[in-house]
C-alpha cells in the first residue's frame, strides 16, 4: 500500500476513535500522521510480534497527545484489534489518553508530561552506543513542547554524548492550546536555535513523503552529532475544516463534524 | 562505636557491583565527587554518565537507559532527586516502573550549613506517594551495603536517601536488609522508638540516656519506608503503650506518616519526632540536631515527658 493511502486510512481511524471518544487531540495527531507513516512504513525496523526486540529502532512520541495517531498506525500493523478502536479513553481500555507501556509496551514511552521524551531518546540512543548497536531512536516533539526547558537540557546532552543515531522531529504546525506559538512563546529561529546546541539540522514539507525519506537517508548520513528534523507541517492537516484552526487542538470533532471529515477522508476504512 | 558515611560506602558498593552486572550504569548531575559516584566513574569510565546541572534530563536519560535492560543507579542530592526532578520520576520512571535506582546523598539535616535550599525534608513523602516506587533510608554503612546488592536485583524503581556524614556502624557485618522488614534492636518496656536513617543511631542513644533512668525504651530500624512493615508495627502497638517515630524528615509524609497510615486502632499513642511542618536553618549538622532538638538528650527529654504523662 502507498504511503499517502495508509496516512489517509490513520488520519481516518485517528478521528474515528476520537470522535467516539468525545475528546482528545485531533489538531497535533493529524499534523504528525505523515511523519508517523513513513516511519512506521518504510524506514524503521521492528519486529510487531516482539516488541522487547532489542536491536529495534525506537519511536519516541514526546508529544503523547497525539497518540491516538499512534494507536491507528498499531491498528495498521494488527497491534490493535479493531474493537479496541471503540475504547480509547475508556477506563481499563490499552488506549489510555496518553500512552502507556504497560499496556502497550509498542509505545516505547508513556508520554503526555510535556519535554519528557527527548530526554528518554538519548538514554535509549547512549545505551545503544555503549553496546555498539546500531539501531536508531526517533523522537518526534511538538513545536510548543520545545518550551518546555527540559528539551534543551537533552539537546545539550545529545550533542555531548555524539548521539549520531539519535534522530529527531519538531512537529511544527505553529500553533498550540492558546494561540500561534510565536504569541504564546516564541520559539523561532527554532532551527538557529538547534545548530546553536550542535545539531545537524534539516527543514522539511512535512507532508511530504519523500521529504521525509529524504531527511531521514541525509540524517543517517551524519555523524557525530544528533539530528532534528524541523518538519513544517498543518496543524489538523487532511481535514479541511480542522487544518490551522486552534480550538481543534484539544476538541473532539461532533457527530456532524465527523461526518463531514468522512467524506473528506474517502469514506469507511474500518466500518 | 565506629562510623561510617554512607555515601562513601556507597561510592564503594557501586564499583563492586559494576563488577558483577556489566549491564550496570551510573549517572550523575554535577555531583560525583559529594554523592561519591565517581569511584565508579574512575573505574567504568564506559559505563558513567554526567549530564552536568540538569536533574530533570537525569532522571529521562536514566529511564532511556534502563530501558534497553539495563541497571541503572542515579545520584545527586536528596532535595533535587525528589524535588526538583519531581515530574520525571513520577512520570519517565515510576509509572512505566523503569529499573532506576535513585540513590541520593546529603538527606534532611545533613545537607546542614548550605541551609533550608539544600536540605529535603519532603524527600520520603513525594517519592512514597508515587506507584511502584519503593523508598529505603538505610540506618548505617552496613546496611547500605545490603540495601545497594538488594535491590540491584530487584527489578524496578527505587529511591533510597543517604546521609552525608560519617554516622555509627549499629549493625554486624553478616547484617541483611530485607525490603519491606524493620529491625529490632533494642527491646523496651515503656515505649519503642521506631527510627530510619542516622536518626536510628540518635535514637539508641537516647534509649541508653533514658535507661539511666530508669525508663525503657525500645529501638525499632524501619529503614523500609515503602513498603513500611505493617506487620511488626501492628505488633509493637499491642506490645508497646507509646510508639516514637523517629526521622530527619519532616513529620508529614515521612516515617511518622507512614506508620500513622497502618496503626492499627489500638491503645499505643504515636508520637512523631522530626522536622515539624518547616523549613531548616543553616548550621552545621549536629548544631542543626540541637537547633530542632532533634539530637538524643533532646529526644530522651521528649520522651520522658511522655511517658512520664
Amino acid at each position: 500500500m502507498e504511503l499517502e493511502e495508509i496516512s489517509r486510512r490513520v488520519r481516518y481511524n485517528t478521528l474515528y476513535m476520537i470522535t467516539k471518544a468525545g475528546s482528545g487531540h485531533p489538531g497535533g495527531s493529524l499534523s504528525a500522521i505523515d511523519i508517523m507513516v513513513t516511519l512506521y512504513f518504510k524506514v524503521m525496523r521492528y519486529k510487531v510480534e516482539d516488541p522487547f526486540w532489542e536491536d529495534r529502532d525506537r519511536f519516541v512520541l514526546s508529544k503523547g497527545h497525539a497518540c491516538p495517531a499512534l494507536y491507528a498506525i498499531f491498528y495498521e500493523l494488527g497491534i490493535i484489534k479493531r474493537e479496541e478502536l471503540d475504547t480509547l479513553r475508556k477506563p481499563g481500555s490499552r488506549l489510555q489518553g496518553h500512552p502507556d507501556i504497560k499496556r502497550l509496551p509498542w509505545a516505547e514511552f508513556s508520554s503526555g508530561s510535556l519535554g519528557q521524551g527527548l530526554s528518554f531518546g538519548v538514554g535509549v540512543a547512549l545505551s545503544g552506543k555503549i553496546d555498539r548497536k546500531d539501531y536508531y531512536t526517533f523522537v518526534m516533539l511538538g513545536d510548543g513542547e520545545s518550551q518546555e526547558g527540559q528539551v534543551w537540557e537533552a539537546a545539550m546532552s545529545a550533542r555531548k554524548f555524539k548521539l549520531d543515531h539519535l534522530i529527531g522531529i519538531t512537529d511544527r504546525n505553529r500553533l498550540q492550546i492558546d494561540g500561534g506559538t510565536e504569541s504564546i512563546m516564541p520559539i523561532d529561529p527554532i532551527a538557529d536555535k538547534w545548530r546553536a546546541f550542535g545539531w545537524n539540522v534539516i527543514e522539511i514539507d512535512g507532508h511530504n513523503f519523500s521529504e521525509i525519506t529524504g531527511a531521514i537517508e541525509k540524517a543517517k548520513e551524519n555523524s557525530e552529532s544528533p539530528t532534528m528534523i524541523i518538519a513544517h507541517t498543518v496543524k489538523g492537516k487532511g481535514v479541511s475544516f480542522m487544518e490551522n484552526v486552534v480550538d481543534f487542538h484539544g476538541k473532539a470533532p461532533t457527530a456532524q463534524e465527523w461526518e463531514k471529515a468522512k467524506v473528506e477522508l474517502g469514506g469507511d476504512y474500518n466500518e | 562505636m565506629s562510623k561510617l558515611a554512607m555515601r562513601d560506602v556507597y561510592g564503594e558498593v557501586l564499583i563492586e557491583l559494576g563488577k558483577i552486572y556489566p549491564n550496570l550504569v551510573v549517572v550523575d548531575a554535577d555531583v560525583s565527587k559529594s554523592t561519591k559516584t565517581i569511584g565508579f566513574a574512575k573505574t567504568f569510565p564506559d559505563r558513567f554518565f554526567d549530564v552536568g546541572i540538569a536533574e530533570a534530563n537525569l532522571m529521562g536519560i536514566s529511564a532511556g537507559i534502563a530501558s534497553t535492560g539495563k541497571i541503572v543507579f542515579t545520584s545527586t542530592f536528596s532535595v533535587f532527586a525528589s524535588g526538583r526532578a519531581y515530574d520525571q520520576v513520577r512520570q519517565s520512571i515510576a509509572y512505566p516502573g523503569r529499573n532506576v535506582k535513585i540513590v541520593s546523598t546529603h538527606c534532611g539535616l545533613t545537607a546542614g550549613e548550605d541551609g533550608a535550599m539544600h536540605q529535603s525534608f519532603e524527600d520520603m513523602a513525594l517519592m512514597r506517594s508515587i506507584p511502584n516506587m519503593r523508598v529505603i533510608a538505610p540506618c548505617d554503612g552496613v546496611e547500605v551495603k545490603s540495601v545497594l546488592k538488594n535491590i540491584a536485583e530487584i527489578p524496578g524503581p527505587f529511591y533510597v536517601r543517604l546521609a552525608r556524614p560519617a554516622t555509627p556502624v549499629i549493625f554486624e557485618e553478616s547484617y541483611e536488609f530485607k525490603l519491606g522488614r524493620g529491625t529490632v534492636i533494642k527491646e523496651g518496656k515503656e515505649g519503642v522508638i521506631i527510627a530510619c536513617g542516622l536518626m536510628t543511631a540518635i535514637a539508641l542513644e537516647a534509649s541508653d540516656l533514658l535507661s539511666k533512668e530508669g525508663i525503657n525504651i525500645g529501638v525499632v530500624s524501619m529503614s523500609s519506608i515503602k513498603p513500611v512493615d505493617t506487620e511488626l508495627i501492628k505488633n509493637l502497638s499491642e506490645q508497646y503503650k507509646f510508639i516514637f517515630s523517629c526521622e530527619d524528615h519532616s513529620i508529614i509524609g515521612g516515617l511518622g506518616g507512614a506508620i500513622a497510615e497502618v496503626l492499627p486502632p489500638t491503645n499505643a499513642k504515636l508520637v512523631r519526632l522530626g522536622m515539624e511542618d518547616e523549613f531548616g536553618d543553616t548550621g552545621k549538622f549536629e548544631e542543626l540536631l540541637r537547633f530542632y532538638r532533634l539530637d538524643a538528650e533532646s529526644i530522651a527529654e521528649k520522651i520522658k515527658s511522655a511517658v512520664k504523662k
